[in-house]
């Protein structure tokens, strides 16, 4: 075990963990932070995409010790403008986008890095960002949808 | 208008609710404690209670009990919707809960087969009715007016003398009446809230990430856990070390936990091909995923063993399992060989061999489909608090029915000691009706005396069965002269169960016609995966009509309204097991919302299947520039009767069609000696973005029929479709899942 201080949702968290243990289960086992999700474990479905430095990142190939003062951004800090939601939560609205829900932290974490990076996406931009994220129910095209109405709003 | 009795007694209750074909029995208002006895003193605290599904609270909030679990099929908005029409509130004010587990006053709760709408519609209509008119009556006396002058809108409550009071300022007094003896349902045109669209209730929590799923389940003292189960189907633990992993840090113990004693009648939900496990427990979920890779086993070949099994009905069987470890190529083989050989017959119309051997054509093909993983997003997980007297257990499953008994048996508890809690799941696909897990997380907490969290891995999720099965199916159809469909001959064949519809359309349609079956045994488990064998029925019958039709030199669509009309106006047999006004809707209205006939050099394909007490047409648009199937289009055509939620119930056609789409694409799971080969995502393929439709149109046929299923239908014809509009687009049929294999050679 060792001592991690890590900057999450821009605040300075304190852990004692196994250096290797991916950042997921950092979050979700030793900070109770839940809203980042546990898929494949093996960076094939980006259930548990979190911002490192404003980059998407799989949280679940991400040992705690390779992230030092980086800057980490889960779905429960995506809205780090008080008092509103980020325009990819907006816009899932807007399109009533979940079915179940389990992938959606997810989409919406690669949605925002995506769109940081390329403020206005073709449909081709999207689908080939976007396509490192499993929905298992399906909802790709209101994904896309909701992404353009994103774009619109930010 | 339709008044409904409410007190004569259980069954005139159960009766109204009962819908044909189901199994569910809807809410029984009866037996929820509704209020205090009349001459109480206090009324509840915070909350009236009015019936098992209702109550309001003084502010005006109204809460909704959502009987079923919700892996996103948007109950959580549908149920309170049906409620809320009938009860006249206003829609700002619903808040929606899971229910707990209560068989007493909910009924049967569990979603599965497209019921949970279907089989609660009547109850929570009921229940919204019942409610409305307390509230009336509550008025009526506060008032000393009539009942009936009582005009209910949008949560309040108005008189002509000008009196008015909102349902919240009405709920303590509504709250002390008895249950109404009769109700009145609305007329179904004067809904105003069922047919439109509502946001999903659970919507914003969902997208600020606090949406709670089973996985995310947080108990004080809690300790995790995973298992470890044999690498093969056939195999079981011989012996273990497990000695250096249990010196791993954060690592409380390690041990087998054993299900299914020899002794036990499994019921429905109590599939599973390894019994014995090794659990391993600890501070962490990577604590425990790392010592998982450091335990030491040798396998040993699984004898052959028999248990009783029981089904719905309390029917019991002798379920043998063989000693084998089995491959694909084995399964294939003993497929092909019982199409060649003695299937048992399960439907005949007319003479058949006399029809094929007068046929002046007769078209023939196999059709074959692997065995499917359903891997919900959610990896199977659930959480178990096991004391001396009684155990709480959590966790997302598709009804808390299905392991309540088998739980309870294996702890030596009575069933009335162990409490199961739903949770929303993170998807299901059929997945989650059968509930080992549960079990197992129950005997380790019972074991280690803590609370504990269960969670598979991928891997473990994708290798422990309950798969979607294997066939492989035979069609044949003979054409007279004039080129009309005269004979149909099925040959169905399955690794372990065939598909098995044999009075669904063509039966009904073609006098000659013969329905033959048959099973080859395996020790590889399997369940229900989204639309149950209906998901290759559908995809092997489609298309061969496809092919047919093109034979018969007709197009798809006219040929098969032409024998849906047969089937309509002078159907043979009797036992067909769907409308045919119904079924050729929806393939008028896919075709004229697309305008088929003026589709050019556009390559669609068309399908349309019944199951789940709806239809669905699909017709797909592909591009094949690239070799690969690009989906520029689909365009749904479906009738489940009234829809709910019509943005939600539209969603959820959306998905089915892409489940439909990935599948059929890509899906595939084989063996190797009883060795799954694919065991995570990294190669077992679910359709990604690129690869999903451009766009999908979803259409309801206009109906005052009470809603049959959703979430099943539009996914079968959706395969099929696929496979005929990459015929139109290369001029390549498809026979064999998953299509991706074919095209790519
Ligand atoms: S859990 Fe990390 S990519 Fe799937
Ligand atoms: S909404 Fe269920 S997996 Fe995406």
């Amino acid at each position: 075990m060792a001592k991690y201080t890590l900057n999450i949702n821009q605040q300075a968290v304190t852990v004692d963990v196994d250096p290797d243990t991916p950042m997921l289960w950092v979050l979700r086992d030793s900070l109770d932070m839940v809203g980042t999700k546990f898929g494949c474990g093996a960076g094939a479905c980006g259930a548990c995409t979190v911002h490192i430095n404003g980059a998407a990142v799989r949280s679940c190939q991400l040992p705690v010790s390779a992230v030092g003062e980086a800057s980490v951004i889960t779905i429960e800090g995506l809205a780090y403008d008080a008092g509103r939601m980020h325009a990819v939560q907006e816009a899932w609205l807007e399109h009533d986008v979940a079915q179940c829900g389990y992938c959606q932290p997810g989409q919406m974490m690669s949605a925002a890095a995506l769109l940081a990076q390329i403020p206005d996406p073709s449909d081709a931009d999207i689908d080939q960002f976007m396509s490192g994220n499993i929905c298992r129910c399906g909802t790709y095209t209101r994904i896309r949808a909701a992404i353009k109405s994103a774009a619109q709003k930010a | 208008m339709t008044i409904f009795k409410t007190a004569i007694g259980r069954r005139s209750f159960l009766k109204a609710t009962a819908t044909a074909g189901g199994l569910s029995l809807g809410f029984n208002l009866l037996a929820a404690p509704h209020t205090l006895a009349a001459d109480a003193k206090e009324a509840p605290s915070e909350w009236f209670e009015l019936n098992a599904i209702l109550s309001i609270h003084p502010s005006g909030d109204i809460e909704v009990n959502v009987a079923n679990p919700d892996f996103g099929q948007n109950l959580m908005t549908s149920f309170p919707m049906i409620a809320a029409e009938e009860m006249d509130a206003n829609w700002e004010d619903i808040r929606a809960v899971q229910a707990p587990y209560n068989a007493k006053k909910f009924g049967m709760q569990i979603s599965g087969g497209s019921w949970s709408v279907m089989n609660n519609w009547g109850g929570l209509r009921m229940a919204g009715a019942t409610a409305r008119q307390m509230m009336r009556t509550a008025a009526a006396n506060a008032w000393g007016v009539p009942v009936d002058e009582i005009h209910t809108e949008n949560s309040m409550l108005s008189h002509a003398s000008g009196k008015r009071a909102s349902y919240g300022e009405m709920a303590a007094a509504a709250a002390m009446l008895p249950l109404p003896k009769e109700a009145t349902l609305k007329d179904k045109a004067d809904f105003n809230i069922v047919g439109t669209s509502r946001k999903n209730l659970v919507g914003p929590s969902i997208v600020k990430g606090d949406a709670m799923f089973g996985i995310d389940v947080r108990q004080e003292g809690m300790l995790r856990a995973t298992v470890l189960h044999a690498p093969a189907f056939g195999m079981t633990i011989d012996s273990y070390d497990a000695s250096d992993a249990k010196k791993m840090p954060g690592i409380h113990d390690i041990f087998t936990i054993k299900l299914f004693p020899d002794d036990f009648v499994r019921g429905f939900s109590d599939v599973a091909a390894f019994r014995e496990v090794i659990a391993i427990v600890g501070d962490t979920t990577w604590h425990v995923l790392k010592a998982k890779k450091a335990i030491m086993v040798t396998w040993k070949l699984q004898e052959s063993y028999s248990y009783q099994s029981a089904d719905f009905f309390g029917n019991k069987s002798t379920v043998t399992v063989p000693k084998q470890v089995e491959s694909t190529t084995d399964h294939n083989k003993a497929m092909q060989a019982l199409i060649d050989g003695d299937m048992e017959q399960k439907r005949l119309d007319g003479d058949p061999s006399t029809a094929f051997a007068n046929a002046a054509k007769v078209v023939e093909r196999t059709y074959s489909a692997p065995f499917l993983a359903h891997n919900p997003m959610e990896p199977l997980n659930f959480f178990a608090d096991v004391g001396k007297e009684s155990a709480k257990l959590i966790g997302p499953h598709q009804g808390p029915v299905l392991a309540h008994n088998t739980v309870a048996a294996h702890l030596g508890m009575d069933p009335s000691k162990v409490e199961i809690v739903m949770t929303r799941m993170g998807g299901g696909f059929g997945r989650r009706l059968y509930l080992h897990f549960a079990t197992e997380v129950a005997l380790i907490s019972q074991h280690v005396q803590r609370p504990v969290h269960l969670t598979y891995d991928r891997e473990e999720d994708m290798t422990v069965g309950v798969y979607r099965p294997s066939y492989l199916i035979k069609l044949r159809a003979a054409l007279d002269a004039n080129n009309q469909l005269i004979g149909y001959h099925v040959r169905s064949a399955g690794v372990p169960e065939p598909c098995s519809f044999p009075n669904r359309f063509p039966a009904g349609a073609v006098d000659n016609f013969l329905w033959e079956e048959g099973s080859v045994a395996s020790n590889i488990t399997v369940g229900a995966f989204r639309a149950p064998n209906s998901n290759f029925m559908a995809t092997a019958e489609q298309c061969f009509l496809d092919e047919v039709a093109e034979t018969a030199g007709a197009d798809p669509i006219e040929f098969r309204l032409q024998l849906l009309e047969r089937a309509a106006n002078n159907p043979v047999g009797e036992k067909n097991d769907y409308d045919a006004n119904r079924y050729a809707g929806v393939l008028k209205l896919a075709r004229d919302k697309v305008n088929w006939n003026a589709r050019g050099d556009r390559a669609m394909g068309v399908a349309a299947y019944f199951c789940h007490n709806s239809y669905c047409c699909n017709i797909v648009e592909v591009d094949m520039a690239n070799g690969e199937p690009t989906v520029v289009n689909v365009t749904s055509a479906l009738d489940c009767g009234i829809v709910v939620n019509r943005d939600g119930a539209i969603n959820m056609a959306e998905g089915g069609i892409v489940d439909g789409i990935g599948n059929a694409m890509y899906g595939e799971l084989t063996f190797v000696e009883g060795v799954p080969q694919k065991r995570n995502l990294d190669n077992y393929r679910i359709i990604r973005m690129l690869e999903a439709p451009n766009n999908i149109d979803v259409h309801f046929v206009e109906s005052q029929i009470d809603p049959t299923g959703l979430g099943e239908p539009p996914m079968p014809p959706a395969m099929p479709a696929l496979a005929n509009a990459i015929y139109s687009a290369s001029g390549k049929r498809l026979y064999d899942q998953p299509f991706i294999k074919a095209l790519k050679g």
